[in-house]
């Protein structure tokens, strides 16, 4: 059995599966609420692979990106869930389907 | 390094799980607590990686903070809703989603695996994360140095995000009351607990344009014009 060894490409395996599940999940489900959890899901992948890069190039401007990434996050979800909160109050039961108003 | 690969493998476990529990579980309050699960093991993962402050901020902010919005979103809409699949104008979407998802997911594994362990770049020469001061120390001297521009931005993100959501959640004026927010209809108590400053001038403006044209009309739209006229006057 070899050795293995804990490197940061098994971070960045484990990033891009996260990564790979939250896109999938963004384009299957129709739930807006559950759309927004699975755009959280790629923003901590991101995340994930921003702290590996940057104990591996030793550099704490990656941990700083993920900060600004943490902040962008709360920001998108406060103004993205009172979108919701104000389609669902006019179209109770409204899917992301359903929603194609400004459709090109 | 035993304990580091047995602290990613449960830690990796317990993000994967959450991240399908978020997909694929029905019921919105379910996907939410998956969400948790995924957060908490990516702050394991920062801890295992020596970024203590960003696991600390992970938890207090996606895990205090934004599920607790996702929850209460949640209950607010009602958690009984489920999601209508009787309607489908893409019904190829499901499988071309999940096709790419897999191959988003093949290719960036095969691209990391295939590139070996070294990662290329230079290493950093003016942040060194491996100093012998805490990361939160180093990470405030460069947000307060190099980043400073990008962190006064963000202070004009969140109060735009902050006014947004205020004007996104008020009620529109002019729109009727939803009866499934409010069963008993419209509380008279409730509005005049909470007399909305728009209405006022707009009702007292109405109420002098038809006292004018009520005159001809008859006498109980003239009781009904006075008492409203009334009700401005104590309003005004």
């Amino acid at each position: 059995m070899p050795q293995l060894v804990l490197t940061e490409t098994w971070y960045l395996v484990l990033a891009a599966i996260l990564f790979s599940i939250g896109a999938t999940g963004l384009l299957i489900r129709r739930n807006v609420l559950v759309m927004f959890m699975c755009v959280e899901l790629m923003l901590n992948a991101v995340n994930l692979s921003f702290v590996a890069f940057a104990r591996s190039l030793d550099d704490v401007g990656g941990q700083a990106v993920v900060f600004f990434v943490l902040v962008v996050a709360a920001a998108e979800v406060v103004v993205g869930l009172g979108i919701i909160v104000a389609i669902m109050r006019r179209r109770p039961g409204a899917t992301a389907d359903d929603i194609s108003l400004m459709r090109g | 390094m035993r304990v580091e690969m047995f602290t990613f493998l449960v830690a990796g476990a317990i993000v994967l799980g959450g991240a399908l529990g978020v997909v694929l579980l029905r019921n919105p309050v379910h996907n939410a607590l998956s969400l948790v699960a995924t957060l908490f093991g990516v702050a394991v993962l920062f801890v295992a990686q020596e970024a203590y402050f960003l696991a600390a901020i992970q938890v207090i902010v996606y895990a205090g903070a934004i599920v607790i919005l996702f929850l209460f979103v949640i209950m607010l809409l009602g958690v009984d809703r489920v999601e209508s699949t009787e309607r489908d104008p893409l019904p190829a979407q499901r499988i071309i989603g999940v096709l790419a998802g897999l191959g988003i997911g093949v290719l960036s594994i095969v691209i990391l695996v295939a590139g070996g362990d070294d990662t290329t770049g230079k290493k950093s020469a003016t942040a060194p994360l491996s100093d012998q001061a805490p990361d939160i120390e180093r990470l405030g001297k460069v947000l307060f140095t190099d980043y400073v521009f990008a962190f006064e931005v963000t202070a004009v993100l969140l109060t735009v995000a902050v006014v947004g959501a205020v004007v996104l959640a008020r009620r529109p004026t002019g729109e009727p009351i939803d009866l499934d927010e409010f069963p008993d209809g419209p509380a008279v108590e409730h509005v005049a607990m909470f007399p909305d400053p728009d209405d006022e001038p707009d009702e007292a403006f109405e109420v002098t344009d038809a006292a004018t044209d009520g005159d001809a009309d008859g006498s109980s739209a003239d009781a009904d014009d006075a008492a409203q006229s009334a009700d401005a006057e104590v309003a005004g």
